[in-house]
């Protein structure tokens, strides 16, 4: 592909990924593969495996994490410098990042305007216990065979991550301690007990 | 105030660890707790609005929070901070680090961190039902939303519209009322 058109390509495919990617994070997936993947040809179906197991093992939201990823990967295979590949997953990452710019910023403005209407006030006490049905769901759902290492009876591993869960539980609720703390121990926890066992 | 915004979404972004939930109980800390910024109330009609919003959880909420603290610059501050983190460690891994993935010491690292982050979560879920005004008739609106999410597999986009038509109904037969 030749030159401006692979950036502008670029930027168009992230665009839409960011203003069509409803449902947080997994939801993108489908649709980033789709684009990537299945019409563009960047990356293989193998490499975009890599990056959801990536994006597994590094902090950030996984929308920035596969741009930025996808963003280089797609310059490189072109056939282009290194130098060109960072612009290429910097470009990528912007573009996922900005109908969200725009649409916030309208929301924003309106949301600002009308949040002391009587109407818009009763819209948002009615959504304030959804908002929390919402959390509460999300932890139910990070319960899984994946974070906890698989729910056969004799798995050491879930219940260590039973353990952790509960440990991480009272340290914050209880014992007030920050979350990046809490982090921090068990990741360090992880490292050393899963490398030693 | 701008470079405090940035490093303090800086910092939530590169512990935001296991999906954009997981950036609640930092924002949580940092923003409420220790900067004061936001109350908790404004934090749970954030989030409605963020969630129904399409793109990067995390981006919109840093947009919105920026927003609300310190308006346009603000918003460009905070998720440019949010991001940063994210884009720094993917680009250093596809530059240096191929093989990345095979590595057992990290992945051990998250082995240890994905449960913890979950409890991470449920903090801020039982401290906000405190500030949602839950009473004897709302109780079972954040039980019947999780069970449908959960277990149905229902979008939560669906019942944020749901919520927002049945608030707008309600509004409109007490005006006729009155």
């Amino acid at each position: 592909m030749n030159g401006i058109v692979i950036w502008m390509k670029l930027f168009w495919t992230f665009f839409k990924i960011g203003l069509f990617g409803f449902g947080g994070g997994y939801g993108m997936l489908s649709l980033i593969q789709n684009e990537v993947v299945e019409k563009q040809h960047w990356i293989s179906n193998s490499e975009f495996t890599d990056i959801v197991a990536v994006s597994q093992m590094t902090p950030g939201p996984i929308g920035i994490n596969s741009a930025t990823y996808v963003g280089y990967k797609a310059i490189e295979n072109g056939g282009m410098s290194r130098t060109e590949a960072m612009l290429g997953s910097l470009l990528a990452s912007f573009s996922v990042m900005l109908p969200s710019f725009i649409l916030m910023l309208l929301i924003s403005a309106f949301f600002m305007h009308y949040k002391t209407h009587k109407s818009v006030q009763t819209v948002l006490k009615w959504l304030r216990p959804v908002v929390v049905g919402m959390l509460a769901a999300a932890v139910l759902l990070l319960l899984n065979e994946e974070n906890l290492g698989g729910f056969q009876r004799d798995n050491l591993q879930l219940y260590v991550s039973i353990g952790l869960f509960i440990l991480a539980f009272i340290a914050t609720y209880f014992w007030k301690i920050g979350p990046i703390k809490v982090i921090l121990i068990a990741g360090l926890f992880g490292g050393l007990f899963y490398s030693l066992v | 105030m701008l470079f405090d915004l940035f490093i303090t979404f800086f910092k939530i972004g590169l512990f935001t660890i296991g999906g954009g939930y997981a950036m609640i109980p930092l924002l949580q800390r940092e923003v409420v707790e220790h900067k004061g910024w936001l109350k908790d109330e404004d934090f749970l009609d954030l989030m409605a609005i963020a969630q129904s919003a399409p793109g990067v959880f995390v981006v919109n909420m840093s947009i919105f929070v920026g927003y609300r603290v310190r308006g346009k610059r603000g918003s460009v501050a905070c998720a440019l901070g949010a991001a940063m983190p994210s884009i720094i460690i993917i680009l250093a891994i596809a530059l240096f680090a191929g093989n990345y993935r095979d590595n057992r010491i990290v992945e051990n690292v998250f082995k240890g961190i994905r449960p913890a982050v979950i409890a991470l979560i449920l903090t801020p879920t039982i401290r906000l039902a405190s500030k949602a005004g839950l009473n004897k008739w709302t109780w079972w609106v954040p039980v019947a939303t999780a069970l449908l999410i959960w277990w149905i597999g229902v979008s939560p986009i669906w019942i944020i519209l749901a919520a927002i038509v049945g608030a707008i109904l309600y509004y409109i037969l007490k005006l006729r009322k009155a």
